[in-house]
């Protein structure tokens, strides 16, 4: 039967090999020269402005006359908005891969998922202008202090953007949980909300916490609707019906401005893009840590 | 396809089907000193339109331990699982006849599931601990039929542990994750999950064919302590195993119950031809 492969078949069998390599180099290498240019410049940020400014001022105010380099104003309107958006696309969306997994008819389901994902593809502009033009003029039916731009409209339509993830993600998770368990709970008695609360969500709650911080990865990494709906107005608060600037509306503020190449106002970029970076990828790794974690289960 | 070529064999051996009567009113014979727990009458099964029992005739003695023998496939495993009516999970089955357990009808209309499966506990071919600690394993079942007192559910667990000859292994851990317990003692807290809701009847579903020899004979060792209280019905392929730790046996073949009766003379002395062939390994 095995006959030994033919040197031309090897050479073919070694390119193949080789430009698989080099493609998936590519995202590897991207990831470096990321990391590389954003340390770079960063450095040269810190040439100037001691970290210590960085981590204890609580201003942030680089484009002004009077400069102030507290990070701190941007990462409290990241973490607000992201909190809104969490607050409303956890619950939500669990709710919703608890019912498509458990409750809902075939027909239901064929229904629901093209639905769910329908809302993922909406561009994420779209839902910028959504808060700004439709969920601030409704708030201010609730809240009439609410300002035309503010943390509670973006963190809303942030949460509609991510529930669709945060769904199939559980659903996945809730998925994969084993019918022996489900029977096992069923055998002892269990009605259908029991089974579910004692044996699946047990069993998936690796996967649904995996599900929250993609999630929240995702929502802290989110650009537009935060741009357009939450303000451009650095300050330290937790007032979801006032403005705020997150870090990645900071980022776009300066980079459509006319600030100039090379100026400290220009490196203040790389700076928060770095935060940034370090944010979403901490949490991608704890994301991955509980993922390992929890796989051991179920051999 | 499949249900076209199991229809045939079944409708190929009718000349049992004259003795197989008689053999069920011996059987009953047998056993009428006894009290009678389960009793299925006709039961037919169907999944979809795939017969899966071929009207089925079973009188289950209580507080003794009946085994389901027969080769994969021959309904042993359907029949234990409409015992607590686990087959109604299952899409576009249906049954007819009827089973009662303690004359009360468990198929007839308003009988509540959560109730019935109460009384009948169920323990499964493969151990499904739920991924929680030992203590939670064994408390969930209390637990969701409204026990909340730490005391009595302490209490609980410590004897429903005792009873599955577990406890000494476990006591000191009983708050680590159930999944780091070995197979055979996973089975083991199974038992004694199923154990804590009281229940009278215990079904299993192949509970040592994961395991490996050690783990078997506790198991063994524990159905024989376990057949004073409860009635206990096992579903198993292993023979040997039928022969040690039952009282009565029945051999399923193709969906019909082939020949009951006492497990001594089933094995010593079988009635049926395709009985004595299936237990002296011709065929299975």
């Amino acid at each position: 039967m095995k006959s030994h492969p033919s040197t031309k078949v090897r050479a073919k069998e070694v390119g193949i090999e080789l430009a698989l390599a080099l493609c998936s180099s590519v995202s590897i290498l991207t990831t470096g020269g990321i990391i590389a240019v954003l340390l770079l410049e960063s450095f040269r940020f810190f040439e100037e402005v001691s970290p210590s400014q960085l981590l204890f001022d609580t201003q942030w105010t680089p484009l002004f006359l009077d400069k102030h380099f507290g990070i701190w104003p941007l990462i409290a309107g990241t973490l607000l908005t992201s909190a809104i958006a969490l607050s409303l696309s956890v619950p939500a969306g669990l709710i919703i891969a608890i019912y498509v997994s458990e409750f809902a008819t075939e027909r239901t389901r064929r229904f629901l998922k093209p639905i769910l994902e329908l809302l993922a593809g909406i561009p994420t502009i779209v839902y910028g202008y959504f808060a700004l033009l439709f969920i601030t003029p409704a708030l201010q039916f609730v809240f009439p202090s609410i300002g035309s731009f503010n943390a509670l409209s973006a963190g809303i339509a942030m949460g509609i953007m991510i529930l669709p993830m945060m769904a199939s993600l559980s659903e996945d998770a809730i998925y994969t949980v084993p019918r022996s368990l489900r029977e096992g709970a069923y055998a002892l008695g269990a009605s259908k909300l029991q089974m579910i609360i004692g044996a699946v969500l047990p069993a998936a709650i690796g996967g649904i916490t995996a599900a929250v911080i993609l999630s929240a990865a995702r929502a802290i990494g989110e650009t537009m609707i935060v741009a357009i709906a939450a303000g451009q107005q650095p300050l330290l608060h937790f007032n979801p019906l006032a403005p705020v600037e997150t870090m990645t509306a900071y980022i776009v503020q300066v980079s459509l401005g006319d600030t100039p190449h090379g100026t400290l106002e220009y490196h203040t970029l790389f700076v928060v893009a770095m935060m940034l970076f370090l944010l979403t990828m901490g949490l991608n790794m704890i994301s991955l840590a509980i993922r390992e974690r929890f796989k051991r289960m179920y051999r | 396809m499949k249900s076209s070529v199991a229809h045939k064999e079944i409708e190929a051996p009718s000349p049992t089907s004259e003795t197989k009567t008689k053999t069920e009113e011996d059987a009953r014979v047998d056993v009428a000193t006894k009290k009678i727990k389960i009793n299925v009458q006709n039961v037919e099964l169907f999944y979809g339109t795939f017969k899966a029992l071929h009207g089925i005739n079973i009188a289950i003695p209580a507080r003794e331990v009946t085994a389901f023998i027969g080769p994969s496939g021959c309904g042993k495993s359907t029949l234990l699982r409409s015992i607590n009516r686990m087959n109604d999970l299952i899409d576009g089955v249906s049954l007819t006849g009827s089973i009662t357990i303690d004359d009360q009808d468990i198929y007839a209309q308003g009988v509540d599931l959560i109730e019935l499966r109460k009384r009948v506990g169920m323990v499964f071919q493969k151990s499904n601990p739920f991924p929680k600690s030992i203590y939670d394993n064994v408390a969930y079942g209390p637990r969701i039929h409204g026990i909340k007192d730490k005391d009595v559910l302490d209490d609980i667990v410590h004897k429903s542990l005792m009873r599955a000859d577990l406890w000494r292994e476990v006591q000191d851990r009983l708050h680590t994750s159930a999944l780091d317990l070995s197979g055979g003692q996973q089975q083991r807290l199974c038992i004694a999950r199923a154990l804590a809701v009281n229940p009278e009847v215990l079904l299993m579903d192949e509970p040592a064919s994961a395991l490996d020899p050690r783990s078997t004979s506790k198991i063994e060792d524990l159905i024989g302590e376990l057949r004073h209280d409860y009635t206990i019905v096992i579903v198993t392929h292993n023979m040997q195993q039928a022969a040690r730790v039952s009282d009565s046996t029945a051999f399923f073949y193709e969906g019909s119950l082939v020949e009951v009766g006492r497990t001594k003379e089933l094995f010593t002395k079988p009635r049926e031809k395709q009985t004595e062939d299936y237990i002296t390994g011709r065929f299975g």
